[in-house]
Formats: C-alpha cells, sequence, structure tokens
C-alpha cells in the first residue's frame, strides 16, 4: 500500500468569505461551518482561531485533529464515519499543516486538558506550536454523558473534514511518499536488514476511554493487522482523555511518531512490516486474549523486534506486561514506550506492573510532576474544570487565576507514543 | 579567602589502626589525613582543606549504631567542617553500612553536605542511597585510585552548591528519584535506536529500570467468621453522593472515612464515584457493585459473619503514587487496629 | 498487626506484582462486583459469589500469595 502524503504548510487562518487556502492562508467561512456543525445536543456552538504565542488559555480540551483530505486512493479520512468504510491508506492525501481543530466545552467526564497557547505550560504541549480553530459546544440539559461525548466526537470529525476542503485543490510544499508491501513481499524487499514491527495499544475501557477503528469500538476487537498508511488517513480516531497527558488525540494518531520514525529508517537500517493494533479491556480475559493474539501475530511477521506503546496508565501496564512477556518468549525484542506516575516527588514505583523481561523502555516523563501556570488574558471552555479533571484537584485554580496542577492535566505532556522530546530520568 | 573545611570518615583499617582484630575500637578523632585521605585532599581544589579524620572500628559502629553515630557527628562538628566525605567502602559491607548510617546522621544534625563511596551491590548503599550521596565505585580497594577523584569530584559539587545532574551524569547510585528532562531526540526516535540496539545484541540503556515492590508476610486466618468484625475499603472512589470531602478525580491527596450506620445498600441517590479511571456509569447507577455495602449487611443480618464495621473508608487509586497509598493504608490500618476490626476486605478498579 | 486483608480487584497480575497476599478475582473493572447485563438480583447473587469468595480467602491460612479461584 503505497501513500503520498502532501504536506500543504498553513502561516494563518481566519474567517473569511469562502472557506480556502490562499497564499498560505485558511480562510473559514464561519457560519457555513457553525451551520454545518449545528446540533441538537448543544445549547451554543462558538469558534475562535488562536495563535502561538497568544495568551489564551482553552480548557476542557476533548480532542484535537487535524484536517487532511484524499485526493486520489479509496475511502475518505475518517473512514467508518464518512463514506462506506472503503480502505484507506494509498493514493494521495493532502495536509493542512501548521493547524488543528480542537473540542472543548462543558466538561464530560473527569479526563479533558488544558492548552496554554504561551508560558510555562506551553512547553508541554505540542498544540501551543500550532494555530488552533477552537470548537467551543456547551451541551443541553438533561444530555447523557454518551451522548455529549459522541456529539462533541462527531463535532470535531465534522469540523476537521470541513476545514480540510480548502487543501483540496492547494499545491503542496512537499510531498513524502510512504509504501509497505504486502506482508510477502516486503519481507523479501530488504531480506538483509532487520525486521521490524508496530505494536500499537489502544485504550478501550468505556466512557472517555474509547478509540475506534474504522468507526468500529475497539474494545469489540481481536487485534489485527493494519498498514501503517491506514493510521495516516485517519483510521483510528480517539473516544478518549484518559489522563489529558497521556491520552493519544486524533491528531497525535494522525501523525503518529513511531510510524513516521520507522519508516525514516525503512530500507536503510530496518525494514518496517506493518502495524498490530490492539486493546486495553476492561476483564482479565480480555487482557489475557489480546495479549496472546498479539503475540500470535507479531510471530507470524516473522519480525526481530517490535515497538510497543501503551495508552494511559494504571492497569493498562497489565496490558503493556503482558504483551511485553509473551513477545519476549518468543525470542522477538521488545521496546515499550510508557509514561511514569511516580508521584509528586518522583520517588514511587512509576508502573503498576513489572517484569525483567522489560528492559527496554522509552519513558514520557513523569505525569505527576507539578507546574504552576499563570494567570492567562483569555479563557475558552470552563476553566474551573481545573479543580476536577484529573491531575487538577480541589483548589487548583486560585482567586486570581492562576494554576497549580500536575502535567497530568495539560493535552499531550506525556504521550506515549514518543511524539514529545521530554522524558524521565534517574536522579 | 576563607578554606573549605572537610572531615574525613574512616574505619579501623584505612584509618591505619588494624585489621579485624581492630574493629572494635571506639571512635576518636585526629588533625589533618590519614591513609587514603592524603590522595582524597590531592584532588581536591586548594582552597579545600581535609581539617580532621575521625575513625571508628566497623564491629563496634554496628553494633551500637546509635551511640556511635552520636559521637561520631559530635567529633566531626568539633572541626567546624563544611562537608564530610566518608570511604570509600567498596564492597565491605560493615564499613558501608557505618559510612552511610555516619553520613545520615551527620547531614541531619549538622546540615552539610556529606558524600561516600560504594560498591552497588554493598548493603549500605541500599540502605541508604535514598539518603546520602554515594559515588559508584568498584568492589574492592583496588580500585581506591579510580575511585579517590570520583569522590573529590562529587563532593566539590556538592560543597559548591552546584546543581546536580542525573545520577548517570554525576556518577552516583540512583537514588530512586525521577525527573523530567528533555532529551534531544522525540521518543519515538529513541525507542527505534533502542530496539535495533537491542536486536543487534548492542548495549543499550533503559531510560526506566524495572519497579520493585516490598512484600509482607500473610496474616493468619479469621478463625471465627460468625464473630468477625470486618471492615470494608476501597480505591474505587466510592463516596457519599457529591463527593463532600473533593477526593481527587486522579492522583488522590487524601481518603475519606464514611459512616454507615443504618445503611443496607447504596443507590444512586446516596453514592457516586469520584473516580476518573474508569467508566463511573455503573458505579453511579449502583455503588454496590464497587463496595458490596448490601451483600456485608445481608450477611450479618444471617449471621454468616459477626458484624460490618459501621465506618468504610475510600480513596481514589487513579494515578496515586505508591508512597501516598503508603501512608493511607497506614493510616486506615492504625484506626481500624484501634476499632478492633478481625479483616479487612479491600476493593479496586 | 494481625488481621488478614482480602484483596477483590479485577487485574490480579498487578495485585501480586504490588504484593497482595491473599486476592479475589472480580468481574471487570468497572463493576469489580457486579455486572449490568444481569438483573439486580442475579447481579446480588453474583456479587454474594464474589464475597463469600473473599471471606474464604480470609478464613483460609496461607504462606504465600494466593489467589483464590472462584470454585
Amino acid at each position: 500500500m503505497q501513500l503520498e502524503l502532501g504536506h500543504i504548510e498553513v502561516k494563518d487562518v481566519q474567517f473569511g468569505a469562502k472557506t480556502e487556502f490562499r497564499n498560505g492562508t485558511v480562510f473559514i467561512n464561519k457560519n457555513e461551518l457553525l451551520e454545518i456543525l449545528k446540533n441538537e445536543h448543544f445549547s451554543k456552538i462558538e469558534l475562535d482561531i488562536v495563535h502561538p504565542g497568544d495568551a489564551v488559555r482553552i480548557c476542557p480540551v476533548k480532542d484535537v485533529l487535524e484536517p487532511r483530505v484524499k485526493i486520489a486512493g479509496s475511502g475518505q479520512i475518517f473512514p467508518g464515519y464518512f463514506g462506506n468504510a472503503e480502505m484507506v491508506g494509498s493514493g494521495r492525501t493532502h495536509v493542512l499543516k501548521g493547524m488543528t481543530v480542537l473540542t472543548v466545552g462543558t466538561i464530560v467526564g473527569f479526563q479533558e486538558g488544558i492548552i496554554d497557547m504561551s508560558g510555562p505550560g506551553a512547553e508541554y504541549t505540542p498544540f501551543s506550536k500550532t494555530i488552533n480553530l477552537v470548537i467551543s459546544a456547551d451541551k443541553k440539559e438533561g444530555l447523557f454523558q454518551h451522548e455529549h461525548e459522541a456529539a462533541l466526537r462527531h463535532t470535531g470529525l465534522k469540523a476537521a473534514r470541513y476545514v480540510a476542503e480548502a487543501a483540496r485543490n492547494a499545491e503542496p510544499d512537499q510531498i513524502s511518499t510512504f509504501e509497505t508491501r504486502p506482508l510477502s513481499e516486503q519481507l523479501n524487499q530488504y531480506p538483509d536488514l532487520p525486521r521490524v514491527a508496530y505494536v500499537y495499544m489502544l485504550q478501550t475501557q468505556g466512557l472517555m476511554h474509547d478509540t475506534y477503528l474504522y468507526g468500529v469500538d475497539v474494545k469489540s476487537i481481536l487485534p489485527t493487522f493494519m498498514y501503517p498508511t491506514e493510521v495516516m488517513d485517519g483510521a483510528i480516531i480517539s473516544g478518549n482523555c484518559v489522563s489529558a497527558c497521556d491520552k493519544n488525540t486524533t491528531y497525535h494518531h494522525l501523525n503518529n511518531p513511531v510510524i513516521d520514525d520507522l519508516f525514516a529508517r525503512h530500507g536503510k537500517d530496518l525494514s518496517f512490516v506493518g502495524v498490530v493494533v490492539t486493546n486495553e479491556n476492561v476483564t482479565l480475559l480480555d487482557k489475557e486474549r489480546s495479549s496472546s493474539f498479539t503475540a500470535k501475530l507479531v510471530e507470524g511477521l516473522k519480525v526481530d523486534g517490535v515497538i510497543i506503546s501503551e495508552e494511559g496508565f494504571g492497569n493498562p501496564d497489565a496490558d503493556l506486561i503482558m504483551n511485553c512477556k509473551k513477545i519476549e518468549a518468543l525470542g522477538i525484542k521488545t521496546v515499550l514506550i510508557t509514561d511514569e506516575y511516580a508521584g509528586r516527588d518522583g520517588a514511587s514505583q512509576s508502573l503498576a506492573d513489572g517484569h525483567p523481561l522489560a528492559n527496554a523502555i522509552v519513558s514520557g516523563g513523569n505525569a505527576n510532576a507539578t507546574i504552576d501556570l499563570p494567570p492567562m488574558g483569555k479563557i475558552i471552555g470552563h476553566i474551573d474544570a481545573v479543580n476536577i479533571i484529573a491531575g487538577g484537584f480541589d483548589g487548583a485554580l486560585k482567586k486570581d487565576g492562576s494554576i497549580t496542577v500536575e502535567i497530568q492535566a495539560i493535552t499531550g505532556a506525556t504521550n506515549e507514543l514518543g511524539f514529545n522530546q521530554m522524558g524521565a530520568i534517574e536522579f | 579567602m576563607a578554606e573549605i573545611r572537610v572531615v574525613h570518615y574512616l574505619n579501623q583499617f584505612f584509618g591505619q589502626i588494624g585489621g579485624e582484630e581492630k574493629a572494635d575500637i571506639t571512635p576518636f578523632s585526629q588533625e589533618g589525613t590519614v591513609g587514603p585521605g592524603t590522595a582524597l585532599q590531592k584532588e581536591l581544589a586548594n582552597d579545600i582543606k581535609i581539617v580532621g579524620t575521625v575513625i571508628c572500628g566497623d564491629t563496634y559502629f554496628n553494633e551500637n549504631i546509635e551511640t556511635a553515630a552520636d559521637k561520631i557527628t559530635s567529633l566531626v562538628a568539633g572541626f567546624k567542617p563544611d562537608i564530610l566525605i566518608a570511604g570509600p567502602a567498596f564492597n565491605a559491607g560493615r564499613y558501608g553500612m557505618a559510612c552511610g548510617a555516619v553520613c545520615k546522621a551527620v547531614h541531619e544534625k549538622l546540615t552539610i553536605p556529606v558524600v561516600t563511596g560504594m560498591y552497588e551491590e554493598n548493603p549500605g548503599a541500599d540502605m541508604y542511597k535514598k539518603d546520602v550521596y554515594i559515588v559508584k565505585t568498584g568492589n574492592s580497594a583496588a580500585q581506591m585510585r579510580k575511585a579517590i577523584p570520583a569522590l573529590a569530584k562529587l563532593a566539590m559539587r556538592l560543597v559548591w552548591g552546584e546543581v546536580l545532574g542525573s545520577s548517570a551524569e554525576e556518577g552516583y547510585l540512583a537514588r530512586g528519584v525521577r525527573k523530567n528532562v528533555f532529551h534531544k531526540q522525540r521518543g519515538s526516535a529513541r525507542a527505534v535506536a533502542m530496539l535495533l540496539q537491542k536486536i543487534k545484541g548492542e548495549t543499550f540503556v533503559t531510560e526506566y529500570p524495572m519497579p520493585v515492590f516490598d512484600r509482607v508476610s500473610p496474616r493468619s486466618a479469621i478463625k471465627d467468621l460468625s464473630k468477625a468484625k470486618l471492615a470494608l475499603v476501597t480505591s474505587g472512589g466510592i463516596v457519599p453522593k457529591g463527593n463532600p470531602d473533593h477526593i481527587e478525580s486522579s492522583s488522590a491527596s487524601k481518603f475519606g472515612r464514611y459512616d454507615i450506620t443504618g445503611v443496607n445498600d447504596l443507590t444512586k441517590e446516596t453514592y457516586e464515584t469520584a473516580h476518573g479511571g474508569y467508566d463511573p456509569v455503573y458505579a453511579n447507577e449502583d455503588a454496590d457493585r464497587v463496595l458490596p455495602v448490601d451483600v456485608l449487611r445481608q450477611l450479618e443480618k444471617e449471621k454468616a459473619i459477626g458484624n460490618l464495621h459501621n465506618f468504610y473508608y475510600a480513596t481514589v487509586g487513579n494515578g496515586t503514587s505508591i508512597a501516598n497509598s503508603k501512608k493511607y493504608a497506614h493510616a486506615i490500618g492504625e484506626e481500624l487496629k484501634q476499632e478492633k476490626v478481625d479483616g479487612i476486605i479491600l476493593t479496586s478498579t | 498487626m494481625d488481621v488478614p486483608v482480602v484483596h477483590i480487584c479485577t487485574v490480579v497480575p498487578i495485585s501480586l506484582t504490588v504484593g497482595a497476599n491473599r486476592i479475589d478475582p472480580a468481574v471487570a473493572i468497572p463493576h469489580p462486583l457486579g455486572n449490568p447485563q444481569l438483573s439486580p438480583d442475579e447481579e446480588f447473587i453474583l456479587r454474594r459469589h464474589i464475597v463469600e469468595n473473599a471471606l474464604r480467602a480470609l478464613t483460609t491460612d496461607i504462606n504465600e500469595q494466593t489467589v483464590f479461584e472462584m470454585p
């Protein structure tokens, strides 16, 4: 499967008369978009555009997405939500690079996050460096949590799809080509290079903890094989926030850095044969079943090693260790990417489970480390959510608008796909 | 310029008193350097002077830890030091224990920086690495020539008040504290590089060594359930509706104690979950699904158990650190001990 | 303190790793002592079985970490 990814560099985003891309700027017809997003579940929807460096705080953030549109090849971006769930990952896709669409509004659960566009908090989220179209949607009274979450999720998807249309006829500044061949061919393409696969763990524990593959709730699947390029076309989207710091936003899935970095060395010093996607369910039986199935699929790929990324923390640490143990038992080497919950002083054990075979770990950092955020000129959303979101606490928001929280509350801070440079080391 | 004053601690052997036969000598002090102190002095900057040495027998120290540590601390104080350097002890167990204990006591009493050196398997290392900077050394005095400069270097950084880097950078034994740092590469690139090293059989360094958890021995079984008082504790975050104590949805900073006198069943009007790490719908509908009050009240009625303690304890086990969990457990345990509870049922989500 | 504790939990491997001595496996993370697919009466019976298993753990002498699988 071969995909050409065309990056269109976005220098600015503005509201305008017509939704289009012109001279480096994405113009968005506000009223037209609001019309499309109108929804019986929301009492109010507002749109804002924020730029890196703005004195703006956005909270509680639900999801962050990137506008992408398919120019050629089967299917549509976010298959399973749009189109007939045709397979994606081939042909050509345009990306509006340098901007995001993000959803915020009345808090759904405890797990949403904070994005600061400037100040110390900006260091901890990648989304302080992108121009963001912020969609604030407030729910109507009486809406059930599941309906609220679904409505917000669909809002983000529809908005990203709408904005992406501006890229359809734009000339990309840069085109990269990614190719994964069917397995037997791929195995023979670089016979002398070590063969590597990627085990992609997805959070699947219920409300605010779900992920979707071609529109299917991943808690109901058995682990399965994917071509890496399918992820670039939005085959995996996020329905979860389980904690803002380490939930994979849809943007993270679209821009999966493990897939990027494996492709970067593909054909040079490794052969990247494919992706196995698996879940993190809430029963012991499911955990055992999925990890055994994953190990079996990995064995079938005849690889020398795998990278395994976790999503979330706590009980999924058990899934991570099971995947590691069972794959290592087959003689296949593993490297795990996770984050840590070592307490505010960094002195507690960082993971809830462990095993001597898990001897190669890359860390996204200690999520319990605290940070003081200064008051911000403008707030988009409902800032008192800070007192109850994961990483926050009663009194986290002070009268003057300053905030003390764990970085757990900052969107993307300790991402376990290895998106960030931040990690943790031993002192 | 005022010179920086150092005191050096040694055992009977390095203190040139004698071998095993002198391991029972009581602590005493001497001006200037003794034994390896001379080499140590050469490695220290010009304005840093070892003004005195305190010596004590390893056997005497380990058999009289408190009194020996007190006496040694006063001897050290007598020199008005800016820093204490102990050892290096290499793999000598009693010497390592003594170096660690002396450093800890002096640091606490005189609030000056302290540093020692030993092999990572020295029992003194395990015991004191969290309290005291311990320079990593080889496992025998044959490595003295390498250990002394390393010990001197860390001592100088400490006495100059410099901010220390990670254990790997500075050469001290890891103290079990995780700190966030910004690497040059993103995590995924670091993972790919590490995987290739691992596949090729090359040395690689994990960013996180596996955690080790302590163990407690099992307690005796309850002999007569029909007379037993049982208590419920949960990490599932079940709290009275409205979460009156504002227990956090993650990284709980507290636990709650709630009166269930006369409560036979938890309902969605009266109880909820504060835990942010699982789908709350089911627990909010019926909190007995996490805290089985209804069943225990039934068993109480049937006299299958003596009684259900009228208070339950709850916290949120979502991202709650081990250290805090231990703290809450000790506090809850103490209270339940006072209440003469015979058994505890702990539920988790 | 010589008071036995039994841990009712779903992710038994974590309980073993962190050192619980008496472990009683539960149904699922969001409802360890429940099953929303059952009727309330059936759920109560299920919950009672899990609790009775926990009591079995509390009244059994052990020397090492033990998972009390439902008989």
